[in-house]
């Protein structure tokens, strides 16, 4: 039986026009793109083709964007160049580096939610720990959206960053970027204006939202940006962080300086071209296909009715209109999430669990957590993630095995 | 897996604020002293030729893959065995029939360990009280 996969969240296959973009620059085009000679011509000629293919989707210009080995490293790159330099910053005005310049309340602040991807959050919850910044974790509301007043409600004098993700990686919420990035605007230039305070960066991790929303980053009013290969159908380690020109940060990986000097290493020329290639296919899609969202959320909503309808004690975890076209997080009371993974990966269903025991922590989801889901019902939640390939036949067949599942379990179980 | 309705004791571990909920129940019965036991306490007197042991044992389980896993094994190992012998069952011991069990499951042997601990401490707490 073909499997069906239902996890596009978490990776995608690459396409074979992918595949076939990258095949060139293994063995024959192998050339180091910062070589002189005609072989390392030629890759760079590749790398920058496939940027600027990538930009013109992102509205910005080629030497707006660096890329990096994936996701994690953007977010990274984004939020460590950006408090190190602050810091650098701060160091200058108070005239040359000094051991401990900084009081509490002079350190740099960043903001950012409490339902971040880990990347994102682990990296701000570090450099608080070790006493670099001070952090404030906005919190969304019970339906999984972050309040652009509640940002700048926490916004102080010292904050450098604001660092809010695009889609919920879990949840599938969709947040109000360009709302956001418009009041960032506002209040910098009036700080400009008054020369007080320092200019806040804005930036985005928009991974889960690649494949289905707007990523202009003009039309977002973004400063920085992050976006991954892989969970577009292109191939794994490559990822990219657009930074608009002025931003300044400090690189994290230092050597050959490629990459306008803010990300060194040798290009992975195959891994680019196979990036573009998929962004590419997505705008070639979306130009023929008048609503290119609109079947994956037919079958996304025929999946939420169906299940809410079938499976009882059952809900939707996120808002309902607010969400992603390829995100189905439900919670069953009195099964367990990774049971019903094993389950359904035996009925041939690949699918996740937003809650524990994916990264071997036992603790329950941070992001049903902080939308309030209570942890019976977060113990019990499962992630389906569809992609623009889904099928119909794929959905009926999951919402024929899913009830089973979940009835067997709450057999064995003694909590009803 | 499953319920005893009459069964002589019962007993709940874990919470599902951790995620993992075992409920064990048993049924106890006597029989005379096996022949090893008989000689190593050939000076007792006679109303202890008698053991008590665990005549059926089932289990329900809220939890992950190794959780329910690891209730079953527990539970088969401990069936038909004495309640002295029961008492000796280890985590080491289920996480060993299990093949190999990643550390992070070890909590799951753990809590499958004291749930036949916890449902034996119960029927004895019941039996004292009735005596």
């Amino acid at each position: 039986m073909k499997r069906i996969y239902l996890d596009n969240a978490a990776t995608t296959p690459v396409k074979p026009e992918v595949f076939e973009a990258m095949k060139p620059y293994f063995s024959r085009d192998f050339g180091n793109a910062s070589s002189i000679h005609s072989d390392g011509q030629q890759a760079r000629a590749a790398v920058e083709q496939a940027r600027h293919e990538i930009v013109e989707v992102l509205n910005c210009k080629d030497s707006e964007v660096v890329f990096t080995s994936g996701g994690s490293e953007s977010d990274n790159l984004a939020i460590r160049g950006i408090v190190e330099s602050a810091v650098g910053t701060r160091r200058l005005a108070l005239g040359g580096w000094q051991k401990n310049p900084q009081t509490a309340d002079q350190l740099p602040h960043v903001i950012t939610s409490a339902f971040e991807h880990h990347a994102v959050l682990k990296t701000v919850q570090m450099l608080e720990k070790s006493g670099e910044i001070k952090a404030t974790y906005v919190k969304p509301d019970k339906e999984g959206l972050i309040a652009a007043e509640d940002v700048k409600a926490a916004i102080r004098e010292n904050t450098v960053l604001v660092s809010i993700m695009y889609v919920n990686n879990e949840i599938g919420t969709i947040q109000s970027i360009r709302e956001i990035g418009k009041m960032l605007e506002k209040l910098n230039s009036a700080r400009s204006e008054a020369s007080t305070g320092r200019r806040i960066y804005f930036h985005c991790d928009a991974i889960q939202a690649a494949e289905y929303l707007n990523l202009d980053t003009k039309y977002l009013h973004v400063d920085l940006m992050t976006l991954s290969a892989h969970k577009i159908f292109g191939p794994k380690g490559i990822g990219l962080l657009f930074m608009k020109s002025g931003v300044k940060i400090t690189p994290q990986i230092t050597g050959g300086e490629q990459e306008w000097r803010l990300r060194s290493g040798t290009e992975n020329v195959a891994g680019i071209v196979g990036f573009a290639k998929a962004m590419e296919i997505i705008q070639n899609a979306k130009c023929k296909i008048r609503n290119y969202n609109s079947k994956t959320e037919k079958l996304r909503d025929k999946l939420i009715d169906g299940i809410l309808d079938r499976i009882p004690k059952s809900r939707l975890n996120g808002s309902r209109e607010r969400r992603s076209p390829a995100n189905v997080n439900v919670s069953f009371f009195g099964a367990e999430g990774e049971s019903i993974l094993i389950n359904l990966d035996l009925a041939g269903i690949s699918a996740s669990s937003g809650s524990a025991c994916t990264s071997g922590a036992l603790e329950p989801s941070h992001v049903l957590e902080a939308i309030g889901v209570k942890p019976e019902w977060s113990h019990g939640s499962v992630r389906f993630s569809l992609s623009p390939e889904t099928k119909e036949k794929e959905i009926d067949y999951l919402l024929e095995e899913l009830p089973k599942i979940i009835e067997k379990l709450r057999k064995m179980s003694p909590i009803k | 897996m499953g319920v005893i309705n009459d069964a002589d004791a019962e007993a709940t571990i874990g919470n599902p604020h951790c995620g993992d909920v075992m409920k064990m129940y048993i049924k106890v019965a006597k029989r005379p002293l096996s022949q090893k036991l008989k000689v190593k306490s050939k000076k007792l007197d006679k109303q202890t030729e008698n053991e008590e042991y665990i005549k059926d044992i089932k289990f329900q389980t809220l939890g992950c893959g190794a959780a329910i896993a690891s209730s079953s094994i527990a539970t088969e190992l401990v069936k038909g065995k004495s309640l002295t012998e029961a008492l000796k069952l280890t985590s080491d011991e289920i996480a060993r029939r299990m093949g190999k069990l990643p550390p992070v499951k070890y909590h799951c042997s753990i809590l499958a360990e004291e749930g036949i601990k916890k449902v034996i401490e119960n029927y004895e707490n019941r039996r004292d009280k009735n005596q």
